[in-house]
């Protein structure tokens, strides 16, 4: 997996509480292979007026905050279902990290599995950055894991995140290959497991 | 925390959570636990997992603890088929990557088919004290079964595939206590709404939920599975009920379950697994069963929610920017009456309110009436199905002029192209009533089964109790 240490980058705020992974890729288009590539499709509705055009007033879509690697949101981000194509949007579209005050937890494991960091900061921390952010006040932030701090111009402040996930993003290690190496545990563990808990076993049913 | 090493015996007091974690922990590494998985249900958006499996050119460690769902994208009509072709794509390409992995399958023509979260634990897939994960946040459900159960992301479904292990942090733990009687009409959809309402979208996030109290062992399976089901629109991971004589008299018989000595032998191990009685949760939360209402969503989160004889709320306090945002969405205004809201169409049906049980009550309001709204009522299973039509059901929704359709995820979610035209307004049992996830510019208002077909009876969000008078 990619790793992440730390980032200076624009930033683009989207002063919106609870952006649900539906709204971030709705269910329509998560049949598409991943090769296709899912940055177009990231806040698809959101992002476009009823005639289907980009809607050049909302942030993502706004010349001042092209290129941006930081996203910056209100609480609940990322609640809802486990798609991880919610991840690939954002990560396609070219974000690597996103600031907000909570997020949904299988959204923010999926996040760390691809090298996005889900940084958490409190609701007013939050709204500072979207205000400063909006009235182009700052541009860019930088995100550093290691000391878990931001600096938004003068300012630095902390985030929160959870202790595991900062391990996994600093170091970058594919979790399959790291389990891979315990084959061993694992054999001994079902072998034991047999014996102990012979039910669990699905019995065929014809 | 104690302040002396941990002794043998007796153990320390645990919860429900804490005993089947502790039976599937292979070994620790930096705050991390290597956790056995018991089962991995595969679905049509299981494609990334596959593909992630095909590009290592490996195969699944333990294909016999893996079994495939046609759900998300099934056709519920014929109609439906033959309008999304994309989506039958979908359909066969689990149907190519089970076979190819050597994956039992249940696919469009086998009859123990359905919503993986009804058609599994009718199966007897899902067991008390089990691990089971799915490529989908409701995989909540099996909790009911008092079994460790919870979605998991593309990456995730891969390294189960690969090592039937996944790395985990453990929750922290929470219980929500329900006591006292129900109102009749009012039922698990409505405790559940109400326990969110209660904790918030994000309250609960972190947690694994352990139901508890006398409200909640007097539920049904089917009414523990909603509850369980729902336990994700809090931010938890999980939710687990304490399996007992309900669950065991439920499981009995069921296909791919134990049986004879086994079965005895299973059940002797599963009454260890209620929490022990001086167990200490991180957060507890208590509802009085007699003060739910029939409760209705009035907004895009499924905590905006109301009891039925309430108002659509004043946007107040550091929720109001969302509140009003929501209320903009929903083409609603602070004050409305909720029974004052028409409503175009209605959905009975997905993982949260498909099983008989669900139908029972919604044919038991529909009953000799007629529906003033279009609607769709889709059973989770091919195997409800035919429960339903035994019983007559069937007769009653066509009757009501509703359309019974075949099982699948339909308009919960709507993937097989069963989906609200742009502004139309459903009364919905599924879940989520996130903006757009039944289609673009859709609104959806979460109820009960007995709650949607009364909408169903008036066109507007109405009371179940009274069309229920005399008839439960
Ligand atoms: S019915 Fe809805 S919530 Fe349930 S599994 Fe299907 S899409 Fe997911």
């Amino acid at each position: 997996m990619q790793q992440f240490v730390s980032l200076a980058a624009r930033a683009c705020p989207l002063p919106l509480a609870n952006v649900d992974t539906d709204q971030l890729i709705p269910a329509r288009f998560m049949r598409r292979p991943r090769s296709e590539g899912y940055g177009q499709l990231l806040l698809h509705d959101l992002r476009r007026r009823p005639d289907g055009e980009l809607d050049p007033g909302f942030p993502i879509n706004a010349e001042a905050y092209r290129g941006a690697k930081i996203l910056v949101a209100r609480r609940n981000f990322g609640g809802g279902s486990s798609r991880e194509a919610a991840v690939y949007a954002l990560a396609d579209h070219g974000f690597r990290a996103v600031i907000a005050p909570s997020f949904g937890d299988i959204f923010a494991q999926n996040a760390v599995k691809n090298g996005l960091l889900p940084a958490r900061v409190t609701d007013a921390e939050a709204e500072q950055l979207l205000a400063d952010l909006a009235r182009r006040e700052i541009e860019t932030l930088a995100v550093d894991l290691p000391t878990q701090t931001i600096k938004a111009g003068v300012r630095t402040i902390g985030f929160a995140i959870d202790s595991v996930w900062k391990q996994q993003l600093l170091n970058g290690w594919d979790d399959v290959d790291l389990t891979l190496n315990e084959a061993p545990a694992i054999a001994a563990f079902w072998a034991r497991d047999e014996q102990a808990r012979p039910w669990v076993k699905p019995r065929r049913a014809s | 925390m104690r302040n002396m090493p941990m002794p043998a015996t007796p153990p320390m007091p645990a919860t429900l959570m804490d005993k089947i974690w502790r039976a599937h922990a292979i070994l620790e590494r930096d705050g991390r636990t290597l956790i056995a998985i018991d089962r991995h249900f595969v679905h049509e958006g299981s494609h990334h997992g596959f593909a992630q499996v095909r590009a290592r050119g490996a195969q699944l460690l333990r294909p016999e603890l893996t079994y495939g769902f046609a759900d998300h994208y099934a056709p519920t009509r014929p109609e439906s088929a033959a309008g999304a072709p994309e989506a039958m794509d979908m359909v066969r390409r689990l149907a190519a990557n089970t076979a190819e992995y050597g994956v039992e399958y249940f696919g469009l023509a086998d009859p123990r088919r359905g919503i993986v979260h009804v058609a599994a634990p009718e199966l007897g897939l899902t067991l008390p004290g089990l691990t089971i994960v799915c490529g989908d946040s409701h995989t909540s459900t099996h909790g009911a079964f008092g079994a460790y159960a919870f979605g998991i992301g593309a990456s995730e479904v891969a390294h189960v595939m690969l090592t039937q292990t996944l790395w985990q942090k453990r929750p922290k733990r929470m219980r929500v206590t329900v006591e006292g009687a129900l109102f009749a009409g009012v039922g698990a959809k409505d405790i559940a709404l109400a326990i969110i309402a209660k904790i918030g979208a994000d309250g609960a996030q972190g947690h694994a939920l352990e139901y508890a109290g006398a409200t909640v062992r007097g539920l049904d399976m089917a009414g523990r599975m909603t509850l369980c089901n729902l336990s994700v629109e809090s931010g938890a991971r999980l939710g687990l009920i304490a399996p007992d004589e309900t669950c065991f008299a439920y499981l009995k018989n069921r296909p791919f379950a134990p049986t004879g000595a086994l079965f005895e032998r299973a059940v002797a191990e599963w009454r260890m697994l209620a929490t022990d009685a001086d167990a200490v949760f991180d957060k507890e939360i208590a509802l009085d069963a007699r003060e739910i209402a029939p409760v209705v969503t009035w907004g895009v989160t499924p905590d905006q929610s109301a009891p039925i004889n309430g108002v659509v709320p004043v946007p107040e306090g550091p929720k109001s920017d969302a509140m009003r945002d929501a209320q903009a969405y929903m083409g609603l205004t602070p004050g409305q009456t909720l029974t004052d809201i028409a409503i175009d169409r209605v959905f009975i049906g997905s993982c949260t309110n498909s099983r008989i049980e669900d139908l029972r009550m919604a044919a038991a309001v529909l009953s000799g009436r007629r529906a003033v709204v279009p609607g769709l009522v889709s059973p989770g299973s091919m195997a409800v199905k035919q429960q339903a039509e035994q019983e007559g059901l069937d007769a009653i929704f066509i009757a009501a002029g509703l359309d019974w359709v075949d099982a699948g995820c339909s308009m919960c979610v709507g993937m097989n192209g069963d989906l609200l035209k742009p502004g139309e307004r459903c009364a919905s049992t599924t879940n989520r009533n996130f903006k757009g996830r039944q289609g673009p510019n859709g609104r959806t208002h979460l109820m009960s089964p007995a709650m949607a077909a009364a909408a169903a009876v008036t066109g507007r969000l109405t009371d179940a109790r009274p069309l229920l008078k005399g008839r439960l």
